[in-house]
């Protein structure tokens, strides 16, 4: 089937693929004013086609306009030209069924771990049965006995922890995350990134990952794209045919990363002008 | 002192509280030491033999005959009700335009050269005007107190609003908050640190602007007792009276300082 591999290319898709689109980027482009006219351009012409339930991988080097394309999809800023729809919608502000985990915790200082993490819910309104699913998530991410601490108690794996609740309880259809473990040494990722996935394969939420590491790229994600160049294009997308759960020891994970290194290179040299 | 100092539970960025205390009592006694020796040398010379009462010995009896005195302690209680009046009017008026200066960019550019000259005004210029606009020399003292504290506290609260950490408001935002509520559930509870700075600021102003505000001619307050007793020539009790007035502010200033540590999270970088 065309809907199993996906690839950018693909724009107009048959119709029973268009029930399984979650998310669609279109001739995107993202400049920022600069001081004295000028305008400093981020992204340029990025399409995108993002699967239901799928779990995108988004990789590309610091300060390529990861996070930019990111919040552009949160609905936070808006784009230069192009849309994003999501479920066929144009995007035009935050969105309830998009949430957003952000690079760094952004916890309350002023509220405890379970006001942290009931915060949104109360924002929206949404109080019914809010006790118990603020405890079925600080009992998820592992946070039972933390519930009355404030942030600047916690650890920054459990602070990091405390924001996946904050972002799950929302119960997202679409789950944006900017690089939530790049702050994390290497054991406490590497737990976490094992949890996201046992979330995302229970929770079934259509996820895309920003991350400027391709371990992690390669270890989470069932699709990786590539962005490069100045301003940032889509310089390749690739899927990755790996059964979850993945390990760094693998041979077959070592062997995919190395292919799609390889592959990467050979896509930026391409793209190189 | 030596075993304090050694003290191997002394946290290594703070001294012990002991030593702390040895330090403060030191210092204070050095300033009395030359309180007295610069008295003595002022008022020893012939014919300032009548000014002996602002002596180190002369005010510390006329001070404890002071605490002593209920009208002192009504004095007080007036003084303290005019400041507790004047703030939360300024309070009243300076938080809302500081959170709304602070968040609306536009509103801060506008208000900004206004401001910073209103500021620049020592409130003491409006005395003339106070007594025009109001009947009472009470509510004139009130008016001071406010045009004395508010430029303070709308700056002060307008520059904790405008570092509020744009995350936070980004994440309400995903999280469905409106305006409203990202200014009443993040904007403001972000700035109740610079809310108390601000007020530990705006108290200190007041309590220095009262006294000239209460030569005013009010019969009651800090500042008629000096007036008072300047015109009694006991200058003891003048002396005593400007001592009690550093105190009660110092602990004034003491009770907000309480406050601001009792924040668990005051200060706190990691977000
Ligand atoms: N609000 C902004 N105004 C101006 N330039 C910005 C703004 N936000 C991001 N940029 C610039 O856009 C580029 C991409 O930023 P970002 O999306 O944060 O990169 P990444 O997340 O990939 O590290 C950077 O050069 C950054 O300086
Ligand atoms: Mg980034």
């Amino acid at each position: 089937m065309i809907c199993a591999t996906l690839s950018i290319d693909v724009v107009s898709p048959s119709p029973e693929c268009r029930d399984l689109m979650k998310i669609r980027i279109e001739h995107l482009d993202k400049y920022f004013p600069l001081p004295a006219g000028r305008r400093l351009p981020v992204l340029e012409d990025i399409n995108l086609e993002i699967q239901k339930g799928d779990f995108v991988m988004v990789l590309g080097q610091s300060g390529c306009g990861k996070s930019t394309l990111l919040n552009i999809i949160g609905g936070l800023i808006a784009p230069s030209s192009g849309t994003v729809q999501v479920d066929g919608q144009p995007i035009s502000g935050p969105h309830r069924s998009i949430t957003m985990h952000f690079q760094e915790p952004t916890l309350l200082p002023w509220l405890d771990v379970k006001d942290n993490i009931a915060f949104g819910c109360r924002i929206r309104g949404e109080t019914d049965d809010l006790e118990y699913r603020v405890n079925e998530f600080i009992e998820m991410m592992g946070l039972s006995g933390f519930e009355k601490s404030h942030p600047a108690e916690l650890s920054i794996g459990m602070a990091c922890r405390v924001s996946l609740a904050r972002a799950l309880v929302a119960r997202p259809e679409v789950f944006l995350l900017d690089e939530p473990f790049a702050s994390l040494d290497t054991f406490t990722r590497s737990r976490l990134q094992e949890e996201l996935i046992n979330i995302w394969l229970s929770e079934g939420f259509t996820a895309v990952f920003v991350t400027h590491d391709i371990a992690e790229a390669v270890l989470l994600g069932n699709r990786i794209v590539l962005l490069g160049g100045q301003p940032c294009r889509v310089m390749d997308t690739i899927a990755i045919d790996l059964a979850y759960p993945r390990r760094l020891t693998d041979e077959s994970f070592f062997q995919c990363k190395k292919n799609i290194l390889e592959s990467f290179k050979t896509s930026l040299e391409r793209n190189a002008p | 002192m030596s075993v304090v100092a050694n003290n191997v539970i002394t946290p290594p960025n703070g001294q012990h509280w002991l030593v702390r205390f040895c330090y403060s009592f030191l210092g204070g006694l050095l300033s009395v030491a030359l309180w007295a020796i610069i008295g003595h040398m002022l008022f020893s010379r012939p014919g300032y033999e009548q000014f002996s009462g602002f002596l180190p010995g002369p005010a510390a009896r006329a001070l404890a005959r002071l605490f002593l005195d209920s009208r002192f302690w009504l004095s007080a209680a007036a003084s303290l009700s005019r400041v507790v009046v004047g703030l939360s009017v300024a309070f009243a008026l300076g938080l809302p335009a500081g959170v709304l200066i602070g968040y609306y960019r536009r509103l801060s550019l506008t208000t900004d050269l206004s401001v910073q000259f209103l500021r620049m005004v020592s409130p003491l210029a409006w005395m003339p005007v106070a007594l025009l606009i109001f009947k009472s020399f009470e509510s004139a003292i009130d008016f001071l107190i406010t045009m004395a504290t508010i430029w303070p506290i709308i700056l002060t609260t307008a520059a904790g609003v405008s570092r509020v950490n744009p995350q936070w408001i980004n994440m309400a935002r995903d999280q469905g908050a409106r305006d409203r509520q990202v200014l009443t559930k993040i904007v403001v509870p972000a700035c109740v640190p610079h809310i108390l700075t601000s007020l530990r600021l705006a108290l200190g102003v007041a309590w220095i602007v009262l006294v000239p505000a209460e030569f005013l001619g009010v019969s009651s307050g800090l500042g008629y007792l000096i007036n008072d007793a300047r015109d009694t020539m006991e200058y003891d009790r003048l002396m005593a009276v400007v001592i009690a007035i550093g105190i009660l502010g110092f602990f004034l200033d003491g009770a907000v300082r309480l406050a601001m540590k009792r924040l668990k999270w005051y200060g706190d970088a990691r977000t």
